[in-house]
């Protein structure tokens, strides 16, 4: 695995830790389909969260918020309807949004980390 | 906290509106807008303050940045918000303390290293700004003394964002800048025109004096080198001085078209155009933002047209709307911007376009008909508005080469002038005008104003032959109020209605 994938992987996992710490009920992690991956799906209270994860080393190269860009949060919604689809149990009576966990730190476990809640 | 506001003002003409920019972030990805009919100009804005915040050390959240400028049907242009949204963005994101920032108004354009750069029309914006009750204003460096001309408000000015940010409390570390000066100074012409260089051309002074005090519209006409731009360009000189107000108004209108002020100056501005000139150039234009033209900057003072029939028949008619009103209309769309424009017009012209006609010794070579078509430039409605006529004639050579110079200078000049311009001021108390060249005719043939049938004698002689139409009729009666204030006489009598129908002779209009 490169270098940036095991900080990738970390960072999901600090933003995991870091859900669960908030009161948030992780349902499923890195879940494929043909149209992409969602990193965390997760409830609190009535909402169904789709949590985007990203990790940067730095932030010389740009914010990780500035990567979530017009396309991709389309992508993510796309996504978000595919996983309710596919778990009508789960996502019954929640109401669906969209999450971003930013992390800048060359260490996942110290990385400064943002919370973007209800993205558009 | 992720709201915050503060102020900064936006020009239409000379006049500023108060306008409200508020910043807010909203938690969602990062963006920036700027809402509120911004420009071009202002909408590049977004890169100019991002970067000068960060360069300043301001911490600028990673989210959605929406910055309202209030009203926001009020059309906002140039790059004078850059420092308002700059300081509204840090007090929005918490670098700022709210407060402190809510009712101070800040202009500036931004480098990207959060350097202040100076923007024009910065005094009729903190002149707005103090109208409206702001007591503190923040403005770039090198703005610092025009800004300081208008009373009643702190004027803070600054070398840099980080400058600003220190200013309202922010802990930042602020370094020691190079601050962006303005641009190589043009240095004004020394105020060395004085009316003892004019040599043997003592009828034109005396009508130049008469021009002055009673602020009547002249025409020079005469042959080339006989000294007509020589005389118009000692007019200022003559002209009483403004007093803070007037001075005010010229400097806010020269600030807006670019020019640095650094004082008030209270002599009366003189403005030129080339007779290439379009009207856009004399009225003011452009499609977003409306320039001042020359007439605009020759308020409180002298439009001087030389070669005035070769100017375009549009653009000299383009003068018959400020010439009635005192302001011009700019109408572009979009918007209306409004100018104030009070001057005393000063044409010349040749005889004819070879300039000879009628010049004693010198052949005019010149057709009938394009002579009649070079006088015929000057629309009707335009000649009517001219009170004095007065034919220069070139110096006999003997007087130009004896070397004396006229005893009559500028200061002497300009304390009859005075002097006459009180006594009118005292005739027309309680009126709308203060100058005899303003006052419509009517008021002058009737009432208590009207002269006794044996001083009005020459001049009804000659309406009845016809040599002189009713409306010069008025004319030569404001011309003759003003050269019995001159003379210090109580009314004209019928020797200052003579002169008065000497200065109008040469145009029957």
């Amino acid at each position: 695995m490169a270098a940036k994938d095991v900080l990738g992987r970390a960072g999901e996992e600090r933003a995991a830790e870091y859900l669960r710490g908030r009161g948030y009920a992780i349902l499923d992690r890195n879940w494929r389909c043909d149209q992409g991956e969602i990193d965390i799906v997760a409830t609190v209270d009535d909402a169904l969260c789709v949590v985007e994860v990203k990790t940067r080393r730095t932030d010389l190269y740009g914010h990780p918020f500035e990567a979530v860009d017009e396309r991709k949060r389309r992508r993510l919604w796309r996504l978000a309807f595919a996983w309710s689809a596919a778990h009508p149990d789960a996502a019954r009576r929640r109401r669906l949004r969209l999450e971003v966990v930013g992390l800048v730190g060359a260490d996942a476990a110290t990385a400064r980390l943002e919370h973007l809640v209800d993205l558009l | 906290m992720s709201t915050a506001r503060t102020w900064a003002v936006a020009l239409t003409g000379v006049d500023g509106h108060m306008v409200e920019v508020e910043a807010d972030f909203s938690t969602q990805t990062p963006d920036f807008k700027i809402i509120g009919l911004p420009d071009k100009s202002l909408g590049e804005a977004v890169q100019r303050v991002w970067n000068a915040c960060s360069n300043a050390g301001l911490d600028v959240p990673r989210r959605r940045l929406t910055v309202n400028l209030s009203p926001a049907s009020l059309p906002k242009h140039g790059s004078g918000f850059d420092l308002s949204i700059a300081v509204a963005t840090a007090a929005a994101g918490g670098a700022l303390p709210p407060d402190a920032i809510r009712s101070t108004v800040h202009i500036g354009e931004l480098g990207l290293d959060g350097r202040l750069r100076p923007v024009p029309g910065v005094l009729p914006a903190v002149y707005a700004a103090a109208r409206a009750g702001f007591e503190r204003v923040i403005i770039p460096y090198a703005n610092a003394a025009e800004a300081a001309l208008v009373p009643g408000v702190e004027v803070r000015a600054a070398a840099s964002l980080g400058e600003v940010a220190a200013l309202h409390g922010a802990e930042v570390e602020v370094s020691d800048v190079e601050p962006v000066e303005l641009s190589a100074q043009v240095t004004g012409t020394p105020d060395a025109l004085d009316l003892a260089d004019v040599v043997g051309q003592e009828e034109a002074v005396d009508a130049l004096i008469i021009a002055a005090a009673g602020g009547h519209h002249m025409m020079l006409s005469g042959p080339p080198g006989a000294g007509k731009t020589m005389l118009a360009r000692r007019l200022p000189g003559i002209l009483p001085l403004l007093d803070d107000a007037e001075a005010l108004e010229v400097a806010a209108i020269r600030s807006l078209a670019g020019e640095p002020v650094l004082a008030l100056d209270p002599v009366a501005p003189f403005v030129a155009p080339h007779h290439s000139a379009s009207s856009a150039a004399l009225v003011g234009g452009g499609s977003r933002v409306a320039r001042p033209g020359a007439i605009v900057r020759a308020h409180r003072g002298v439009l001087f047209l030389d070669e005035t029939p070769e100017f375009q028949r549009m653009a000299l008619d383009a003068l018959r709307q400020p010439l009635e009103s005192g302001r011009i209309e700019v109408h572009r769309a979009g918007f209306t911007a409004s100018y104030p424009a009070r001057f005393q017009l000063i044409l010349a012209m040749n005889p004819c376009p070879c300039g000879n006609y009628g010049v004693r010794g010198a052949e005019c070579t010149c057709p009938p008909m394009a002579i009649r078509r070079y006088a015929s430039r000057l629309s009707g409605p335009l000649r009517d508005r001219i009170d004095i006529d007065l034919q220069v004639a070139r110096v006999a050579a003997s007087r130009a080469t004896s070397g004396e110079r006229s005893t009559t200078t500028s200061a002497v000049a300009r304390g009859a002038v005075l002097a006459a311009r009180e006594a009118a001021a005292a005739r027309w108390r309680g009126t709308p005008w203060s100058v005899n060249g303003e006052v419509p005719g009517e008021r002058l043939r009737h009432g208590t104003l009207r002269l006794p049938a044996a001083a009005r004698a020459p001049l009804d002689r000659a309406l009845e032959r016809g040599t002189v139409t009713l409306r010069a009729y008025d004319r030569v009666l404001r011309i003759a109020w003003t050269v019995a204030d001159l003379a210090g006489a109580t009314s004209p009598g019928i020797e200052e209605l003579g002169r008065a129908l000497f200065l109008k002779k040469g145009l029957l209009a």
